[in-house]
């Protein structure tokens, strides 16, 4: 074998060291992450706690992270009062500094790498840090995601109306960040999340005018349903919302059955039918997923809801599965989160145990969707930053933008596609722009799935997941720039190979030419 | 899924940009055409690139700009091609670059104009103070790769040609010096002629019937912005970086350093995105400083066969003398309606009627040597290597 040569324009060799390196780093602050890193820190380990919150106004209005849906007051402009009211709202965070730990706010985690396949020139695990401000790469040696579970959403006529929130939208609102502005709500869903939903809106004072629900017969226990004196409206759902210069005014619901329609009043209408695991950052990882239906969908790939496939990174809570599409109990929360830093510390102990699988939360999601669709007229929007409707989604319509379609892209729908294969959601996203918004997809990425599922007559489980890429928040240019890079990545930046001689003209290519031309264009690929 | 058919005129391994664009282009001539893909269509770089298509280095050059104009009513699909592009750049150093690139592309009989920083911003609004000049290609363009690739698998389809996804091809079947079939785990296709343009995995492919097509495989990273205000010339690019506005109004731009991977018959394992988004959205705020405000909302890695030259090879082989081999090196999607016509006339022809290709035959590389990708450095990172820079206090005591 001759001289082993070098690649000057390859990667390796051109990541800088990060910002800072930590035992451990912990995403996410609320009940499993601060419980992991109490244990971490307690432990001795140097432990460093994330969270987003308060996220910028401008990503709130982008249901990012969370479907706030657009109820809540001016408060959230004010990123000092909002950082006091996180701080107060979360009283263990102050619990975490004493026992050492270090926490920072209002700080986001938009990637999260590992060396790994095709990525072995990344020298260590980094995660993506930033702020409003400036982005920066943390490297650590565990990672313990607490990422959380987010709102499946659900569209039907004018649910882009201000005060159609998510069940963990207006949970941030009444809770993290006290700014929800509704009073009156009606509540979709009537199992355990729509329970829990309905119990912290009492808790707030607030009203509840009625659950309602696509299914038959109520989801959850018959006496604990009768204790929360609301009226459970089954086998119905909203077909149309009014609406006035405050958002939401009432909301119309239809009997599946009869087709009969009532009108009730209200200025929200939170969306409790399922979680869903923030999954994100794990996927951008390239750890295993898997679909658990029982688990509100695609979840982390682990044997007992703390490990996953890569050996630096843990599960705390709800982002290791939501059973049966509802938060698991605060208790369980900070249990998990424990068990977690202790994994990840190698420190013996307790050893999780997968979540109780029971109610089939996916199934639920898709008979949801499929009363939604029998309910309401196609033209009903389903990707809010595409502005793509159910039955463009279905026809597989090409984006306005393109002018009028061919007469073969006509004849190209949904019926069409699936006979050249099974559903590909990344393909149908592609051509229709569904999902290929600013919001990254939170409003519709499971809708989406769902709307395929029951038009293609299989069960949502069948339809392969939608990939995260980072940035897994939409942060600016300017934040995300790397002002401070390798200086061999400045130096040898090319814009495509750098392979000597690929840009020759063809007429050149084996005449004394060829230097002269790869000197004249320095690699430059404009092709 | 549909039945797997007992055989065809020509077989396309490979449901990317060239062996779809030849087997549309062998439709058209009459022939009964299956389109093998171990996945799904425009799954790899096809669909992954920055959409360009203005290849003045290559023999293909006339026919791309040729094809590109009349590609929407051709397929009967939209591609989102838009024309012209301007090149511009915030140093002299890279300005000098272009200008050589202008001169070339005159010297071919395509009109280029040069812009200095006023006119660079007229076309491109979002480009700042920082500008030292440009060039305007008044031909070339780019389009919608997703769009495009997915256009040749709906014409294809619509004369009646078939591509089955999800079905790899798993080895070449020959009989008497010549090719007879492919196998597949749904079973044997029998075939007249056999057309490789699998990318990465061709190099696996063709060695089964002691073909040597030399490759390496590596990534390739990009990003994409929310939507700005259409410019005026959507093919806007420079600073290090190719990509373009999209209809749409996204900001997608790539460029920066590579990996080599390894990738068997079965593909790539993994495509990951890393870090350097941060290095590209650096890069085009600089280009764009008007769009330093824009969100980044997504990035994505490809993964890109080159050759030793960095050159395609598209040729029909001699022994066997009913297999055409191509790969365009990296650099395919722009040039892709002019490679499937390409291939179409060494299926049917037996030679290339519109452009010599004779320096894209396999045969230049009969001479090279077994350790040429070591020579180059053209293999993956090491774990050892990787870890260099590590300060030793940094290293997982974890582990």
């Amino acid at each position: 074998m001759g001289p082993r040569g070098f690649d000057a324009k390859a990667m390796a060799g051109k990541v800088p060291a990060p910002e800072r390196r930590v035992d451990l780093l912990v995403v996410g602050a609320g009940p499993a992450g601060v419980a992991a890193a109490i244990e971490a820190a307690s432990a001795g380990a140097e432990v460093l706690l994330v969270d987003e919150n308060p996220v910028a106004a401008g990503l709130m209005g982008l249901d990012t992270p969370l479907y706030y849906g657009g109820r809540y007051s001016a408060a959230v402009q004010n990123k000092g009062r909002m950082l006091q009211q996180v701080i107060a709202a979360n009283p263990r965070l102050e619990e975490a500094i004493e026992a050492g730990v270090e926490v920072e706010l209002g700080v986001y985690v938009w990637g999260a790498f590992a060396p790994g396949d095709g990525l072995a020139s990344l020298p260590e695990p980094l995660a993506g840090l930033a702020d409003e401000e400036r982005s920066w790469m943390v490297g650590f040696r565990r990672l313990i995601l607490a990422t959380g579970a987010r709102d499946v959403a659900f569209a039907f006529p004018r649910w882009d109306q201000p005060g159609v929130v998510g069940a963990r939208g207006f949970g941030a609102l009444t809770g993290t960040y006290d700014a929800f502005t509704g009073r009156r709500l009606v509540i979709l869903g009537s199992g355990a999340l729509a329970m829990e939903t309905a119990r912290l809106a009492f808790a707030k004072g607030l009203e509840v005018a009625a659950l309602i629900e696509a299914r038959p017969d109520a989801q959850s226990d018959p006496a604990e349903l009768r204790a929360l004196g609301v009226p459970i409206i089954t086998g119905h759902v909203p077909v149309s919302a009014s609406s006035g210069l405050d958002g939401l005014s009432g909301i119309t619901i239809r009997d599946v059955t009869s087709g009969d329609e009532t009108t009730i009043a209200c200025d929200t209408a939170v969306q409790a039918i399922s979680l869903t695991p923030v999954i994100e950052l794990l996927n951008v990882l390239g750890a295993d997923l898997v679909m658990a239906p029982h688990l509100g969908g695609h979840a982390p790939k682990s044997a007992d809801g703390i490990a996953t496939s890569l050996s630096q990174v843990f599960l705390a809570g709800d982002v290791a599965g939501v059973p049966g599409g509802a938060s698991r109990p605060l208790e369980a929360a900070r249990l998990s989160g424990r068990m977690a830093a202790r994994a990840a510390l190698g420190l013996s102990g307790e050893t999780g145990q997968s979540p109780i699988a029971g109610f089939d939360a996916l199934a639920y999601q898709q008979d949801w969707m499929r009363a939604l669709i029998a309910g309401a007229d196609g033209a009903v929007i389903v990707c809010q930053c595409e502005g793509v409707s159910r039955e463009a989604l279905l026809d597989v319509r090409q984006p306005n933008y393109l002018g009028a379609p061919s007469a073969g892209m006509r004849r190209r729908d949904l019926s069409v596609l699936l006979r050249d294969g099974p559903a590909n959601l990344d393909q149908i996203k592609r051509l229709t722009r569904a999902c290929m918004g600013p919001c990254q997809a939170r409003r519709c990425r499971e809708q989406v799935a769902l709307t395929i599922a029951c038009a293609s007559g299989v069960s949502a489980r069948d339809i392969p997941l939608a990939g995260h890429r980072a940035p897994v928040r939409p942060l600016p240019l300017a934040v995300l720039a790397e002002m401070d890079e390798h200086r061999d990545m400045t130096r040898l930046w090319d814009v495509w190979f750098g392979i000597r001689g690929q840009w020759t003209p063809y007429d050149d290519i084996g005449t004394d030419r060829e230097d002269l031309h790869a000197d004249l264009l320095g690699g430059d690929m404009h092709a | 899924m549909s039945n797997l058919p007992a055989g065809a005129d020509v077989v396309v391994v490979g449901a990317g940009v060239t062996g779809l664009s030849a087997a549309w282009r062998l439709a058209q001539s009459g022939l009964a055409v299956v389109v093998l893909d171990k996945g799904v269509v425009g799954w790899e770089a096809s669909g992954r690139n920055g959409g360009g298509a203005s290849h003045y280095h290559s023999p293909l050059f006339h026919e791309e700009q040729r094809a590109w104009p009349l590609l929407d009513e051709e397929l009967g699909y939209a591609t989102e091609y838009r024309r012209e592009r301007v090149i511009f750049a915030t140093t002299e150093h890279h300005l000098s670059h272009y200008r050589h690139m202008a001169e070339i592309c005159r010297g071919l009989g395509y009109r280029v104009d040069d812009l200095d920083p006023a006119q660079v911003r007229e076309f491109v609004p979002l480009a700042g103070d920082n500008v030292t000049g440009g060039i305007h290609l008044r031909f070339g363009g780019q389009a919608n790769p997703q769009r495009t690739v997915q256009a040749y698998a709906w014409a294809l389809m619509d004369l009646g040609g078939r591509c089955l996804q999800h079905t790899p091809a798993t080895a070449i079947v020959t009989r008497g010096g010549r090719v007879t079939g492919v196998e597949t785990p749904r079973g044997r296709i029998a075939c007249d002629h056999l057309v490789v343009a699998a990318g990465p995995q061709a190099e696996a492919l063709l060695a089964g019937v002691g073909v040597r097509l030399p490759l390496a495989a590596a990534r390739a990273e990009m990003i994409v912005t929310e939507p700005a205000p259409p410019m005026p010339v959507g093919g806007a690019d420079g600073n290090g970086l190719y990509g373009r506005q999209t209809l749409r109004g996204n900001l997608a731009y790539g460029g920066g350093p590579h990996e080599w991977m390894e990738v068997d018959e079965r593909g790539p394992r993994a495509r990951p995105s890393t870090p350097l988004l941060r290095n590209l959205a650096k890069r085009v705020a600089e280009l764009l400083p008007k769009a330093a405000h824009l969100r980044v909302i997504r990035s994505w890695a490809g993964v890109v066969e080159n050759t030793p030259d960095g050159r395609p090879v598209i040729d029909r082989l001699d022994n066997p003398g009913n297999l055409t081999i191509a790969t365009m090196s990296g650099v395919g999607f722009g040039l892709s309606p002019a490679s499937g016509r390409a291939i179409r006339d060494l299926v049917i022809d037996g030679r290339c009627g519109f452009a010599d290709i004779s320096k894209l035959s396999l045969g230049r590389f009969a001479d090279l040597e077994d350790d040429w990708r070591e020579g180059r450095g053209w293999v993956p990172t090491s774990h050892a290597q990787g870890l260099v820079g590590l300060s030793a206090h940094a290293r997982p005591s974890l582990d």
